[in-house]
């Protein structure tokens, strides 16, 4: 290479910010489309993300609503926040502490027949680990979600 | 009593830490250069004075002493002895006095040994490394005191949460934490080496072995936990990309990077400020990983408690650490003299290239783990996963990888490739052939290809630098190289394996039913009742065979309840055969009486460790041969200097 060799170490420099700030530019552009975004039942009932698109969706089991199929490993439940009700399909292990009536955060993508399949619950797992959503959500809607549900 | 005593060493330990700091900074002035002198003393002392706090710690927790906060609030007097001794670093207060005894002791075993430096750098040096202790004992005494007593004594404690109670993950933190804190000592001596204006072979030198110690603890630790993750969660990942999980993968990555510019600075005496600069990002890096990890800014198995306050002492401390270090480094980087010049092909340029494409993928690691933190600030709460991190870091792990094959078969300074073309012949063929046959195959996604064919190509590129040398000859560092690159190969084969061909099966069955998954047969015997020392559990009795005559072999996953803390979790059984991994979890009972099971197999997963474990091993080959060649000049120097000695005296004689 016919770099001048006294300025190597500002073309190395150079080289190495520009590699740099291109991946923190690809990393914001990929953020932007990658990030899974949290929605409450009223908000994705609204405004529903585009099928595709990883979500997490948070809220309360509706009691009386947890379904088993018949092969046994597919479960149906409806998550509610007292505005809304979106059913969700989940196919696999239920977190021990997943009943009717606490809170769950499903992972997974909106159906375009508006049931939301989840590949993932995150339910409360003990005092120390609560999905933060949920904790927010205990705090500002909880009250509504019970005094509505009683 | 005792955890009295603890208090009080640790109070003395921060007493002595200041009295470092300050000794040695007047020692680098002409009026104080007396003061020096007590520098090493009294760092050797603080080392053991915050070994003694953290002995009485687990003193307590031995004994179960429930009148001290701590113990009450994490651990139960019928917890397993070594349960017992592990809850004292299980928690927020008494991880953080594992930090600073561990920091305290590398501290005065430096000021112990080390004697290639100048003085003046090394006053500054212990100097750095007492400021840095000194932020994480006043962060201990003031906002988390492990020794706190609590009155009324209860009479039983808390106990330790259930997913914490394994074997593995006792010592998966103290691994870690030995990582982190060997990455202040390489920070120390960047800062020392400013201060003085000794950027130079003989600092990188000195650095050396302790970056080497650190990256070997890092590996060891997220191989570790990474195994952790994989069977005692029950999810059958190994990787989550979880924030905790980045906390270490991020330190590891400018470890490494850090590790490599740092042999081109000892044995070229180039890319000088480039290394100082790693140096203090890679310390950054240990400080955001415990500030993510303890300031429960973040949920997950991890995060013990939320407590702002903590998390905004151990921002502050961030903030001081690192701005000051960023600021002494942006005063003296012109003061740096370029080191030497290199071709772009040459050794040189391909490590130039591998700590560039590192450093990429640790921003990209980076912004992907602060990014929720930042969305929620703007009122938006998301989460970012593999979706994410998987194809970005792919972005630039590739090309680094390519280079990685090539690299060590360059000569320093100027290479051309005509040279070495013709070594890389195989191995590009193995990566070619690998990669037809997996289009054979078929159904195999893009980055799992790719992952398995320069995996092919780098397992036997990875060797080549031992062709043409006498292998009894060759140098512990060499062969430390050839075999860390070699686990790159074998830990890449491994996951791109499990992510190919990984086969997944969720049934619910009766007891005497059989199914199948991938070439496995699995019965469902029986479930019977269990019981242990602070749980009972459901256990499916499961009998599985491989392939239609394989022998039948027994598998017994649980469901276990523990009583202190109340809590479920599910403990996966795992079955190794030399070409995977069967992972067998117990779901629960449906109600016409059928048992949920999650079961997969998982070819070559296990090398996904192994692989791990080797590039470890690589790291301990390097650093015994460093330690060694170290070890030879200090006798040889003692040598000349006795004959010196002995000469002077004969002359005196008349």
């Amino acid at each position: 290479m016919a770099i001048k060799a006294k300025h190597q170490r500002l073309v190395l420099l150079v080289i190495a910010l520009v590699v740099l700030i291109g991946a923190a530019l690809l990393a914001a552009w990929a953020l932007r489309n990658q990030a899974s975004y949290f929605y409450v039942p009223s908000e994705i009932v609204a405004n529903p993300p585009e099928p595709d698109r990883a979500v997490r969706l948070g809220g309360m089991v509706e009691k009386g609503s947890i379904k088993t199929e018949s092969d046994g490993v597919t479960i149906a439940f409806v998550v509610q926040d007292g505005k809304a009700r979106v059913p969700v399909v989940f196919k696999g292990i239920v977190p021990s502490l997943f009943v009717e009536g606490s809170g769950v955060v499903a992972e997974g993508k909106m159906g375009a027949d508006g049931t939301f399949v989840a590949d993932n619950l995150l339910a409360k797992h003990d005092e120390n680990y609560v999905p933060r959503e949920m904790q927010s959500m205990t705090a500002e809607q909880a009250k509504n979600v019970v005094a509505e549900t009683k | 009593m005792i955890a009295e005593l603890g208090l009080a060493a640790l109070w003395m330990a921060a007493a002595l830490a200041a009295l470092q700091l300050v000794a040695g900074a007047m020692g680098l002035t002409a009026r104080g250069s007396s003061l020096g002198a007590v520098v090493r003393p009294v760092a050797v002392v603080q080392g053991l004075l915050a070994l003694t706090a953290f002995l009485c710690l687990i003193y307590v927790f031995a004994v179960t002493d429930l009148s001290v906060k701590l113990v009450a609030l994490n651990s139960h007097s019928m917890k397993p002895l070594i349960f017992k001794i592990a809850g004292a670093w299980g928690n927020h207060e008494g991880s953080m006095l594992l930090w600073v005894t561990v920091m305290g002791m590398a501290g005065g075993f430096v000021a112990l040994v080390e004697k290639r430096l100048p003085e003046p750098t090394m006053l500054a040096t212990l100097a750095g490394q007492a400021f840095v202790s000194l932020g994480f004992y006043a962060f201990l005494l003031i906002a988390s005191n492990p020794f706190d007593r609590l009155s009324p004594v209860p009479v039983e404690g808390n106990g330790l949460n259930p997913l914490l109670q394994d074997l593995g993950l006792a010592f998966h933190p103290p691994t870690l934490y030995l990582g982190y804190v060997g990455l202040s000592i390489a920070f120390s001596f960047a800062i020392g080496a400013l201060v003085t204006r000794e950027v130079g072979p003989a600092f990188a030198r000195a650095m050396r072995p302790w970056v080497l110690g650190a990256w070997i603890f890092l590996t060891i630790g997220i191989t570790a936990g990474s195994y952790w993750a994989y069977y005692e969660l029950g999810w059958g990942g190994w990787w989550f990309w979880d924030p905790v999980e980045n906390a270490s993968l991020m330190p590891w990555l400018a470890a490494t990077a850090l590790l490599h510019s740092a042999s081109v600075l000892a044995s070229r005496n180039a890319l000088r400020a480039w290394t100082v600069m790693l140096g203090v990002v890679a310390f950054s890096m240990s400080m955001i990983g415990t500030f993510l990890v303890r300031s429960g800014i973040l949920t997950s198995v991890h995060a013990f408690a939320v407590d702002p306050e903590r998390g905004t002492f151990i921002l502050g401390l961030l903030a001081i650490n690192i701005g000051g270090a960023l600021t002494l480094f942006a005063l003296r980087a012109s003061t740096v003299t370029e080191g030497e010049r290199f071709a772009l092909v040459s050794r040189e340029g391909a490590l130039v290239f591998n700590n560039v494409m590192l450093s990429a993928i640790l921003g990209i690691v980076l912004f992907g783990t602060l990014y929720p933190l930042l969305a929620e600030t703007m009122g938006a709460k998301v989460s970012v996963g593999p979706p994410y991190f998987n194809p970005m870091s792919a972005l630039f792990a590739v090309p680094m990888l390519v280079v990685l094959a090539i690299g060590p078969l360059l000569r320093w300074r100027r290479d051309r490739f005509q040279r070495i073309g013709r070594a890389l012949v195989i191995p590009a063929i193995l990566a070619v052939a690998a990669g037809i046959a997996l289009v054979a195959i078929g159904g195999v996604a893009l980055l799992p290809f790719l992952g398995m064919a320069l995996a092919a190509g780098l397992a036997w590129a990875s060797v080549l630098p031992l062709r043409e040398r006498n292998l009894r000859r060759t140098p512990l560092p060499v062969w430390g190289m050839v075999i860390a690159h070699f686990g790159i190969a074998v830990s890449l084969f491994g996951m791109s394996c499990e992510s190919a061909f990984n086969v997944e099966k969720l049934v619910a069955v009766k007891v005497g039913d059989v199914t199948t998954v991938g070439p496995w047969g699995v019965k469902l015997d029986s479930i019977e009742p269990v019981a242990g020392p602070n749980w009972t559990a459901l256990e499916a009795r499961l009998l599985v065979r491989y392939g239609a005559d394989g022998a039948v072999t027994r598998m017994a996953p649980q469901s276990r309840n523990f009583w202190a803390p109340p809590q479920q979790t599910s403990e996966s059984a795992l079955l190794t055969r030399w070409n995977g991994q069967l992972y067998t979890v117990l779901g629960g009972e449906g109600e016409d009486g059928r048992w949920q099971l999650r079961l997969w197999w998982k070819p070559f997963v296990p090398l996904i460790w192994i692989g791990g474990l080797l590039i470890a091993l690589g790291g301990v080959l390097a650093l015994l041969g460093r330690v060694k060649t170290d070890v030879r000049r200090l006798i040889a120097k003692d040598k000349i200097a006795y004959r010196h000695e002995r000469k002077a005296q004969l002359r005196k004689r008349p």
